[in-house]
């Protein structure tokens, strides 16, 4: 909402400064947005007396002037403006002021050879009007010499933001009830001009939905004459930002913008018949005066005559029955519809409008025969013309909400002490009534109030939210008990090992292209958002890693040497119920140089598989998980690379994680340069630590020294050394503790379809040292397992 | 006599002569060996009588000695000059680079909810999450935003095409303030909890991103007010940014779901071009900046969240986290929080050494 301050004190009898204004309007929930002083914009143009016009010695469509402004020697100004002429007075803009309308800084210059000491100007250029054919002309009184802005007056225009729930505030008056309220003056009340009405309502109204449209009153006036409106109303539309049309069509706007009321204006010969309120037939069609045409359905309210709709109910009008300049009798309209009606048509029809903003929050029901009256009104006063009777079709809501109020509410929810003569003056002052047992009847316009809530509000926004004093929570006693869930702590201490492991923390985006989401979908059918804001963010992602390679490439592609990217964030799939399983997973991509090239290691290095499986054990170990019983398995997921990735997991169902490098496919689909190694933890099937003590089992270190052995197996060259390893680890469970590759090897010496692998094998003996004998048969053991898996000792 | 004083002082000169530990060997073997002339001449006076033994045997031992400390001394001063020659050669060129271990690092996000984790445990607050694919009827019904409620439409919501079961419209969440919801349906009152967390809206320009993340804030109890509220604001700025002069302003506003609402301005001044939290908005210098909303939570919501309003009231609040974290550690740019480059990760994030705590501090100083 915009106003400017002249149009304020129409109703509002104050000597409070705009500064206080607008403290007092952010004080009471209606938050200054802005405030624009014109004089601020008008400083350096003044009025100037044009004494002398002659033509331009070089160029034909310039004039030059000798202007006095009222202090020294007249000037000499150079003008191109077809209506400057010897006598008349305008506004001359000095060296130095700055035009409004393009920001342009007037200097002493040279046109085509003649000095120019500033620049007469036209209203556009001092965003007055649109006039831009010559320059403004004052009257002859004038006074010469004075600044611009105090002549033309300065009027500041406040812009503030009003909340859904007042819609009595969507008017100049309602803001100035709360401000008088609110103790910056008095509210005066509204001037209604007079007028003598007569004769029935030649038009029928009528309203079918008496459920979308309570109540619409008509009243025809006959014989008016529109055209522009006078200064003053074009004044005080400009400031709210309207821009000003015909008479007619500006009154019912004032009474909009001035009173929250919104109204309409039929030219009454473009209707037939009788006018009803009724809903739209399906796929009845409408001409709006946006120059739109809307295809309706039965869920919205139109206003229609015999031959059509003319009126998107309470949202738009329609082009072809709106007034115009010829226009001479009108049929005026002031309706009630049902809030959530005009809403859902809105919305349906993606329209929005002044009336749909104030209709859909709602309107005063108690401002149809005042509004109509004012309307009227200001209609023949302006206007002239003869009005009829009103002519009422049902009526509005009338019944007035009581609220059993506890003035002892003010405290105990707001928290400040407010005298019960002052909440029944705050209140009274708002339009409450306050009755026997503190029982508040609400003005129909407060839409909003619903409980003692609400009249707490009023009176502590009234009476001051500064005058809330902070009170402390009570707390336990004693130290702060810890809060954190599980989960929570996993979750903590994770994204600081993986943070302490080299790798930086990302956040990315939820929602994917959905190429990138199908490219890391499961069997399920992706979440796609039914209307989102761009194709790149579309489909809920189904893995973390999409957005990490998409932000490796970014990086890629800003010349970045290597990206080691983690996020610790969900995965969305839909669970039961139609409801989403969102699932917490810690994703890492590694991508570029895992070393650079270096003095020592020579060539720059990437991440392999390995760096990818290093990670994922190292933080499953940090969050918990039991990492010496998983198994490496396969079927990391068609995005890797099939030789090259695996599971871990813990049984055969349970994969706590899947790392490995980047299939070339999914590269390509990314557009990303490989290799790119990544990982992805699955945080909720990391089983939850059992409630352990803080005290640990005793330490008992073994009190002979292990000793090691060690063997080289040739072996199939298909086998996993993990496998042997397994084997040689079974061997032996109560001396072998445990069993190291330190070598693998294949080529010169080893057959083809073989591989050499070799194993450290620690032997922990009990409680007596071991004896050759002892250290013969546990490693026959180890030869006999590997045997069993094809190993062959090597000699 | 004559003899072993000549001989001894030709054996020392040898010995001063050597040049190696070989050649300091061979005048060892030469002298005190087991056939060194010494060693023979010590083993001379075994056939000596008493008399003879007693004129012969100080120069022999003392020659014996004299050569040994020569020996010895000559061997250190030799293997010292060796190792010296040794380490020598093994120098190395320190200004050469070492491996350099990369340094991870904490997002500012989750930097900046482990402080507010850390808060608001203090004032015993426990940390709450819920879905961010929700239904409506979290999202909106029971924050008393009816279908038909004007500021449904305000929230720029995400829609899938899906129904729950019970027919509810699927979105992601606009707020946390869902999560209240769920928190009191589970837990019921009193309680005290914040809730951190991504939420979205369908709105994209220089300061708006559609998915941003929020911290929401619940205290029910029997004879909780706007008073304590403020003090609760208050308190969690104060420690947050580690000021003692963060002045709040509170403004009526409207929020379906809290009534009273208030609108939280915290004063600041503009230092150098970036915006200082602390001190009074309306001090010269100064201004106010919107920080959330917030206010008594309505009576409605409590009822949907199976609550009595006559014996229980409270207030919520909603902050900006991504808002405090750009404030507190001097990001001008929203977008960069989403882009995962690791020029901005290294130069805003954190170390994973910053842990939060109330002893050091929960903030991390540059």
């Amino acid at each position: 909402m915009k106003f400017s301050l002249t149009w304020l004190k129409d109703y509002l009898e104050t000597t409070a400064t705009v500064p206080e204004i607008c403290d007092a309007l952010n004080a009471i929930g209606l938050e200054v947005e802005g405030v624009e002083d014109p004089a601020e914009k008008l400083a350096g143009f003044r009025i100037a007396h044009v004494l002398t016009a002659a033509r331009h010695p070089d160029a034909d469509k310039l004039q030059v002037l000798t202007v006095d402004t009222g202090d020294g020697a007249p000037l000499q100004v150079v003008c191109g403006a077809p209506n400057a002429r010897a006598g008349m007075k305008g506004v001359l803009g000095l060296p130095g002021a700055t035009v409004p309308a393009n920001g342009m800084v007037l200097r002493k210059s040279a046109i085509r050879g003649v000095e120019s000491n500033g620049m007469m100007c036209s209203t556009r250029e001092l965003e007055l009007g649109d006039d831009h054919d010559g320059i403004i002309e004052l009257p002859d009184d004038a006074p010469v010499g004075t600044a611009f802005a105090d002549y033309h007056g300065s009027d500041p225009v406040i812009e503030v933001a009003v909340t859904p729930n007042r819609p009595d505030c969507m008017g100049v008056y309602g803001i100035a009830r709360d401000l008088a309220a609110k103790g910056l003056g008095t509210l005066k009340p509204i001037t209604m001009p007079a007028f003598t009405a007569s004769g029935a309502c030649p038009v029928e109204i009528r309203t079918d939905d008496p459920e979308g449209c309570p109540a619409f009153y008509g009243r025809v006036v006959k014989g008016v004459k529109n055209g522009p409106s006078p200064e003053w109303l074009q004044a005080r539309l400009k400031s709210a930002g309207q821009r000003p049309i015909s008479l007619l069509v500006d009154l019912t706007n004032y009474l909009m913008l001035g009173f929250g009321r919104p109204a309409h204006a039929y030219d009454l010969a473009k209707l037939s018949g009788a006018v009803v309120a009724r809903r739209a037939k399906d796929g009845e069609e409408v001409l709006a005066l946006n120059e739109k045409t809307y295809t309706l359905d039965t869920e919205m309210m139109v206003i229609a005559d015999d031959n059509g709709v003319h009126d998107i109910a309470g949202i738009m009008g329609g082009e072809h029955s709106g007034v115009s300049e010829a226009t001479t009798d009108v049929l005026l309209e002031i309706a009630y519809f049902d809030p959530a009606r005009i809403g859902a048509t809105g919305r349906k029809l993606g329209l929005s409008s002044d009336a749909r903003t104030r209709f859909e929050r709602g309107v005063d029901p108690e401002f149809l025969d005042q509004g109509l009256d004012l309307l009227t009104g200001l209609i023949v006063e302006l206007a002239g013309g003869q009005p009829s009777e009103v002519v009422r079709a049902g009526s509005p809501p009338s019944e007035a909400k009581v609220v059993a109020f506890d003035p002892g509410q003010t405290l105990r929810l707001g928290g400040v002490d407010v005298a019960e003569a002052e909440q029944k003056r705050i209140l009274e002052s708002l339009g409450f009534a306050v009755g026997a047992g503190w029982q508040v009847t609400c003005p129909l316009r407060r839409h909003d109030i619903e409980g003692p809530a609400d009249l707490v509000e009023e009176v502590v926004r009234i009476h001051g939210l500064d005058k809330v004093a902070s009170v402390a929570l009570p707390r336990v006693e004693g130290v702060a008990r810890p809060t954190a869930t599980p989960q929570q702590k996993l979750e903590r201490g994770l994204r600081r090992a993986a943070a302490a492991s080299g790798l930086n923390e990302a956040v990315t985006w939820s929602f994917l292209p959905t190429w990138a989401a199908e490219h890391f979908g499961s069997d399920q059918p992706l979440w796609v958002l039914a209307n989102p804001i761009s194709e790149d963010m579309k489909a809920m992602r189904p893995s973390l890693l999409p957005g990490l390679l998409m932000a490796a490439k970014r990086n890629a592609d800003r010349g970045a040497a290597s990206s080691r990217l983690f996020e610790i964030g969900r995965r969305y799939f839909r669970g039961a119920n139609g409801l989403s399983d969102e699932k917490p997973t810690l994703g890492i991509v590694l991508a570029g140089e895992k070393t650079p090239k270096g003095w020592q290691s020579g060539k720059a290095k990437s991440f392999d598989a390995y760096d990818a499986k290093a990670l994922a054990l190292q933080l499953l170990e940090a969050a918990g998980a039991p990492v010496a019983n998983l198994m490496v398995m396969g079927e990391a997921g068609a995005q890797f690379h099939p030789g090259q990735s695996a599971t871990l997991r813990l049984g055969p169902k349970v994969v706590l994680a899947r790392f490995g490098m980047v299939h070339p496919a999914t590269l390509k689909a990314f557009d990303a340069d490989g290799p790119i190694a990544a990982v992805e933890l699955f945080l909720d099937a990391i089983p939850a630590k059992k409630g352990a003590a803080f005290a640990r089992p005793g330490f008992t270190p073994p009190s002979l020294q292990a000793v090691t052995r060690d063997f080289a197996f040739l072996v199939p060259a298909t086998l996993a050394a993990g496998d042997l390893v397994r084997a040689v680890q079974g061997a032996d469970k109560a001396s072998i503790t445990a069993v190291r590759v330190f070598d693998v090897f294949a080529g010169q010496g080893v057959p083809e379809g073989h591989k050499s692998i070799a194993v450290e094998v620690t032997l922990q003996p009990g409680e007596a040292s071991f004896k050759d004998a002892d250290l013969k048969a546990i490693a026959e053991k180890v030869v006999a397992a590997a045997a069993k898996l094809g190993g062959e000792l090597r000699g | 006599m004559t003899d072993i004083t000549s001989q001894t002082e030709a054996a020392l000169a040898a010995i001063a002569a050597a040049t190696s530990l070989d050649a300091l060997e061979a005048e060892r073997l030469e002298t005190l060996g087991k056939k060194g002339w010494v060693s023979l001449a010590l083993k001379t006076l075994g056939g000596m009588s008493p008399e003879e033994r007693t004129a012969a045997a100080p120069a022999i031992q003392s020659a014996r000695a004299s050569i040994a400390d020569a020996l010895d001394a000559k061997k250190a001063a030799l293997e010292a000059a060796a190792l010296e020659e040794q380490l020598a050669r093994e120098t190395v060129d320190l200004t050469l680079p070492a491996f350099a271990a990369p340094k991870g690092s904490v997002h500012p996000v989750s930097q900046v909810m482990d402080e507010l984790a850390e808060i608001f445990a203090d004032l015993g607050f426990a940390v709450a999450t819920g879905p961010e694919i929700e239904d409506d009827w979290h999202n909106f019904t029971a924050l008393n935003m009816d279908e038909t409620h004007p500021a449904r439409a305000m929230h720029d919501t995400f829609y899938f095409p899906d129904k729950t079961a019970e027919g509810r419209e699927i979105l992601l969440r606009t707020h946390t303030s869902p999560v209240q919801i769920r928190a009191m349906l589970d837990q019921g009152a009193p309680i005290r909890i914040i809730a951190p967390g991504r939420v979205y809206r369908s709105d994209s320009d220089a300061t708006h991103t559609p998915m941003f993340h929020q911290v929401e804030g619940l205290v029910i109890d029997r004879d909780i007010h706007l008073g304590h509220l403020k003090w609760t604001l208050e308190t969690f700025f104060k420690a947050f940014f580690e000021r003692e002069d963060i002045t709040l302003r509170l403004r009526p506003s409207y929020f379906p779901f809290t009534e009273p609402s208030v609108e939280v301005d915290v004063g600041y001044s503009t230092e150098g071009g970036r915006r200082v939290v602390g001190g009074h908005g309306d001090a010269p210098g100064h201004a106010w900046m919107e920080l959330g909303g917030s206010g008594m939570v309505n009576a409605r919501v409590l009822e949907f969240a199976g609550l009595d309003p006559m014996e229980w009231q409270g207030f919520a609040f909603g902050l900006g986290i991504d808002r405090i974290a750009m404030l507190k550690y001097g990001m001008n740019d929203l977008r960069a929080f989403f882009d995962g480059d690791p020029r901005w990760l290294a130069h805003y994030g954190f170390s994973p050494f910053d842990q939060p705590t109330l002893s050091a501090g929960v903030g991390a100083r540059a």
